[in-house]
């Protein structure tokens, strides 16, 4: 190859770089290894992490069996190494599983459009909070402080350089859901978006209708959030929101320590031209079969640059996959005994602690300690091979003896069980004891 | 292409038909040709103030967005409807039906720094 | 003579919804060890659904029939030369699946104890410091999904340190020939952004840079090399001049797989960067993600990077969220952790040296199709290429066939077309970039192709047009997908099924 394009070495490929540019020493990097030595360092690191463990954490990355199916479609060659399914020929069957994965989106949100992914549910929120304030002209977006303290943060960093004020506003202190008073005190006529999580981050399923009536009042929309997916299968579709943003990582997306996962966005399709996002839409072929392609591309970067709706380059193809494998696994039924497994669960071990809200809840909710401090109920569990609940005080001071827990489909009894052992008062444990 | 005696054209490609103060707006068959098979059409509300040389709007193919710039200066009054079901209109008709927008001129004046049909079909060249 | 392909049978299929009947399920759900809950007693009766209308209800072997039959009409790396240019399209090799499913990996919640992810920890610094050690730079922050969250990240961080000098500035400054992402990214981070016109060799023009950089200017977005193939030669005086102004210099790390081990930005003045781990570092792009997009930069730059941060205590890793300067989160977590774990893996198996091979590998492919293809087409910017080179249809289109055209052609002949009309500044481009996992002889059934569809646009330019032939998806309507946007399934809907 060399002769053919009539060079004497390789390096004189390279030549006409500027001898400053160019490193002068072999880069300082253990030599390559073999496959086997691969599998082995990675076995060490992943020894070095709990496993073997039960976990109650929750708090927006949920534990939910993934199907084998999941991982036998999404490792074939022809999903796992395609690209972007620019060439609609002879890309049908990317292009053919986000229209799915569309529809099922729109199915369970009652939105009537779903784009083909985004980063995760995080970066899902402000890139929903830029897409009011383009349908409504107006700057401000007020997020309650029960959505993801994670998301809020993100949602922060985007908004800070926009002009777009982000505020909060409060839930009730007992029953964990919505302060609708304060929203309603702190809506104005510059708020383009109320945005709200369901469940929210204690697990609380909100009353989507009432916030919905109280935002539309001012002229505002409403961007509703979900970090637990799974709650779809039993809860009301969010179909009052203007614009639902979410998670999917229940969707068979593997915890993976916080990613990759999968975000969607949808919308109403009065809001299409504002969404941000790769679409993908049904057409013919020029020998009129049925054929899919992405389509309405004139929103997004590499066409409309600056004035782009985002600057989100593609989707989460492969993820999105994993998602659309698993609600065609689960399907209508079994979507709703999975969503009805977990609801039992977790309001099984409620049942035997002391909820900090009395609002309603699917997987998760927070318990009070009983006066013993969250960090020692987590280290005692940690020596029966159990990873505790989240303690809440880091984000909500307020909210000291708290611990956010989860239980899903995956979670055993007596595991369940133990937990509730762990939590009784120091007395009562000293008596089981003996 | 031969471009109607009654209209009058800009560079960007719109053109004009003023009938009393208000012109009627749209865009060149030298223009469509050059978007190809137009998707989407982006109109302002009535009651919207334009600038003449300002943005009013846009189109799109579907690879490509063009901006609409306003021929004259004045408010919106009325925006061809049919163009956001059927903007293929604007492939097939651009000088008649599928006009886009009415104005009611602010300074008709502005008129006379526009191309006539003879210079602007000097200015796009021999087309077929 | 098409060599690589011959025509095949792919099956029918239709949509999960049409396959669907009532009852029919594929799952299996452990027995309920607790008692049932009464849902609507639980959550209010109004909180609760009733069925999901048209959800799927298939069986399990209906599920891995239907999935399996669409992956069939899906070309991939893993049936060929996929020479997407920008977006180095190489092997991804299947180790780095295997190891990124790992229990104590793939099952990492990222709120478990420190004490019990210190496996996770050590794989996020293992592959900083590789990656620092790669580009020259001295910090990095993994946190970035892909690559234009990594351009957000990075002009973020120019912000935030322009701020605490006292002005954050108005514009960026963007070459015409870079990614759409850039001028998305700049606006998204507050900025006016401002066209930065290349000179005749297609890349920067310093005359022009010093005449625009001025104190509104924040930074100038480079790609390096830039789109169409071609190493920046005057980079080191281009950071000068920002330099001397108060400006920075962003690089934009898509097409990083031309330097590493050969150059470091961080040597050559960029003050800040991305990489895309699913270019560069192997991981599978799935079809459009995930990617990973981490931001590398500068000593000056580092108070400014996401939180949290990994800091080594006392013999182990922790998360530092005390960071007072930090832009703040640009997402939740800590990454694309799994994509991170792959591309460690590519980097422990190539080692120092093999990075480099891969490196020169890759530039002398892209010289060898140049070589066979530059007879047959248009070579605007005759500048020495790096990884990828770009022609244009200068030639093809005079007998009215077009980039697009040749691209559709190309399918007929077993292979994935180049990037199509991209970079802006070259006409009717087609942008071709092999890669390094591509052997000589897969190379050569390429510029056959090629060589083959250029005389087929002399002799029979109508067949070329309307190509592709052999697909069993011919030409595509987007004009009516554009005009008419059907974006979900919806039983009333009138429908074509997909063949019959």
């Amino acid at each position: 190859m060399l002769d053919a394009c009539g060079l004497e070495s390789a390096e004189a490929l390279f030549r006409h770089l500027p001898g400053e540019v160019r490193i002068k020493r072999p880069l300082a990097l253990d030599p390559g290894i073999s496959e086997y030595d691969i599998v082995d360092y990675f076995r060490a690191r992943a020894a070095e992490n709990a496993t073997g463990y039960a976990s109650f954490l929750g708090a927006g990355v949920y534990a939910h069996y993934r199907p084998v199916m999941v991982d036998t479609v999404v490792l074939r060659g022809e999903f796992l190494t395609s690209y972007t399914p620019y060439q609609a020929e002879i890309s049908q069957g990317t292009l053919t599983t986000i229209f799915e994965f569309q529809t099922m989106i729109c199915q369970l949100t009652g939105m009537d459009v779903a784009n083909a992914s985004m980063y995760d549910g995080s970066t899902a929120v402000p890139e929903a909070a830029m897409m009011a304030v383009r349908v409504t002209g107006r700057d401000r977006v007020l997020v309650a402080r029960t959505v993801h303290p994670e998301y809020r943060e993100v949602l922060r960093t985007y908004a800070l350089h926009q002009g777009m004020p982000v505020d909060d506003f409060e839930y009730q202190s007992d029953s964990g859901s919505l302060d609708l008073e304060d929203l309603d005190r702190k809506l104005d006529d510059h708020t383009a978006a109320v945005i709200v999580q369901t469940p929210n981050f204690f697990g609380v399923v909100e009353n989507i209708r009432s916030v919905a009536e109280i935002a539309h009042r001012r002229g505002a929309l409403l961007i509703v959030i979900f970090t637990e997916a799974v709650a779809l299968g039993l809860l009301a579709p969010p179909a009052d929101a203007d614009i639902v943003a979410g998670e999917l990582q229940s969707f068979a997306i593997s915890p993976s320590y916080g990613g990759p996962y999968a975000g969607v966005i949808a919308t109403k399709e009065k809001f299409i031209r504002q969404m941000p996002g790769r679409l993908v839409g049904e057409t013919r072929d020029s020998r009129g079969n049925r054929a899919f392609c992405l389509t309405l591309a004139t929103r997004e970067q590499h066409i409309r640059r600056e004035k782009a709706t985002s600057n989100i380059c593609t989707n989460q193809a492969l993820i999105a996959l994993m998602a659309t494998v698993f609600m065609s696994v689960y399907g209508k039924q079994g979507l709703r005994e999975l969503a009805e497994q977990n609801l039992a669960k977790a309001h099984y071990l409620s049942g035997k602690l002391k909820p900090r809200f009395t609002g309603p809840f699917f997987n998760e909710f927070a318990a009070v300690t009983n006066g013993r401090s969250p960090n020692d109920i987590n280290q005692a569990l940690l020596k029966k091979k159990i990873v505790g609940g989240l303690p809440l005080a880091g984000w909500y001071p307020e909210l000291e003896n708290s611990v956010l827990l989860c239980a899903t489909e995956m979670t055993r009894r007596e595991r369940m069980d133990e937990v509730a052992q762990a939590f009784s008062p120091v007395r009562e444990q000293e008596q089981v004891q003996v | 292409m031969t471009y109607p005696e009654e209209l009058r054209y800009t560079k960007e490609h719109e053109w004009v038909l003023a009938e009393g103060d208000v012109g009627t707006v749209g865009i060149t068959w030298h223009a469509q040709k050059e978007l190809g098979d137009i998707v989407y059409v982006d109109l302002p509300k009535p009651g919207t103030r334009v600038e003449q040389g300002k943005s009013l709007g846009s189109v799109e193919s579907v690879k490509a967005v063009s901006d609409i710039y306003s021929p004259v200066s004045g408010e919106v009054i009325e925006t061809n409807e049919t163009l956001s079901q059927s903007p293929e209109k604007l492939n097939e008709d651009p000088h008649g039906a599928a006009w886009l927008v009415k104005i009611r001129m602010s300074a008709p004046d502005e008129m006379k720094g526009l191309l006539a049909a003879a210079a602007y079909q000097t200015y796009v060249g021999a087309e077929t | 003579m098409i060599k690589k392909v011959r025509s095949h049978i792919t099956q029918n299929e239709s949509l999960l919804f049409e396959k669907s009947s009532p009852g029919k399920t594929g799952y299996q759900l452990p027995a309920l060890d607790v008692p049932a809950v009464d849902s609507q007693a639980a959550l209010g009766a109004h909180n609760v659904r009733n069925e999901i209308e048209h959800f799927p209800e298939v069986s399990e072997v209906e599920v891995i029939r239907h999935f399996t039959r669409l992956s069939t009409w899906n070309y991939a790396i893993d049936l060929g030369l996929y020479p997407l240019g920008s977006c180095t399209m190489k092997y991804n090799p299947r180790v780095n699946e295997l190891v990124a499913r790992l229990e104590g990996l793939a099952w990492a919640h990222p709120y478990q104890p420190e004490s019990l992810s210190q496996g996770s920890m050590e794989i996020m610094a293992r592959l900083e410091s590789a990656l620092l050690e790669i580009t020259g730079m001295d910090a990095i922050t993994l946190q970035p999904a892909a690559g234009a969250h990594g351009e957000l990240t990075g002009i973020l961080l120019v912000r935030a340190l322009l701020e605490k000098r006292g002005n954050p500035r108005k514009k960026i400054l963007i070459p015409d020939s870079a990614h759409g992402t850039n001028p998305a990214t700049a606006a998204i981070a507050g900025y006016a952004v401002e066209n930065l016109r290349s000179n005749a060799r297609g890349t920067v023009d310093l005359a022009e840079l010093e005449r625009m950089v001025d104190k509104d200017v924040a930074a100038l977005m480079v790609t390096n090399p830039n789109t169409i193939g071609v190493f920046e030669e005057k980079i080191t005086r281009a950071a000068e001049i920002l330099h001397k102004k108060g400006a920075l210099l962003y690089m934009d790390g898509a097409n990083m797989n031309a330097l590493v081990g050969v150059a470091r930005p961080g040597d050559f003045g960029v003050d800040v960067m991305h990489l895309n781990l699913h270019k560069t570092f192997s991981t599978p792009h799935g079809g459009g993600g995930p990617g990973g997009g981490p931001v590398a930069v500068k000593k000056i730059l580092e108070p400014f990077l996401p939180v949290p941060r990994l800091k080594r205590t006392r013999n182990k890793w922790t998360f530092d969220y005390k960071r007072p300067r930090s832009i703040g989160r640009v997402r939740a977590f800590y990454g694309n952790f799994g994509v991170i774990v792959r591309a460690l893996a590519y980097i422990l198996a190539h080692g120092g040296d093999g990075l480099r091979n891969a490196t020169v590998d890759a530039v002398m492919n892209a010289n060898y199709l140049r070589k066979k293809l530059e007879p047959y087409y248009d070579l605007p910017y005759t500048a020495p290429n790096m990884h990828e080179v770009v022609f244009s249809d200068d030639r093809q289109a005079k007998l009215g066939v077009r980039t697009g055209d040749i691209a559709k052609r190309l399918i007929d002949y077993g292979f994935h077309p180049y990037t199509v009309s991209f970079p802006l500044i070259v006409h009717g481009a087609l942008m071709i970039e092999p890669t390094e996992t591509e052997s000589k002889d897969e190379l050569d059934l390429f510029a056959d192709a090629m060589i083959s569809i250029a005389q087929e646009v002399e002799t029979d330019p109508e067949m070329v047009r309307k190509a592709p032939h052999n697909t069993r998806t011919s030409r595509v309507d987007e004009v009516t997908a554009a005009r008419r946007p059907v974006l979900r399934w919806t039983p009333e809907q009138p429908r074509t099924k997909t063949a019959d």
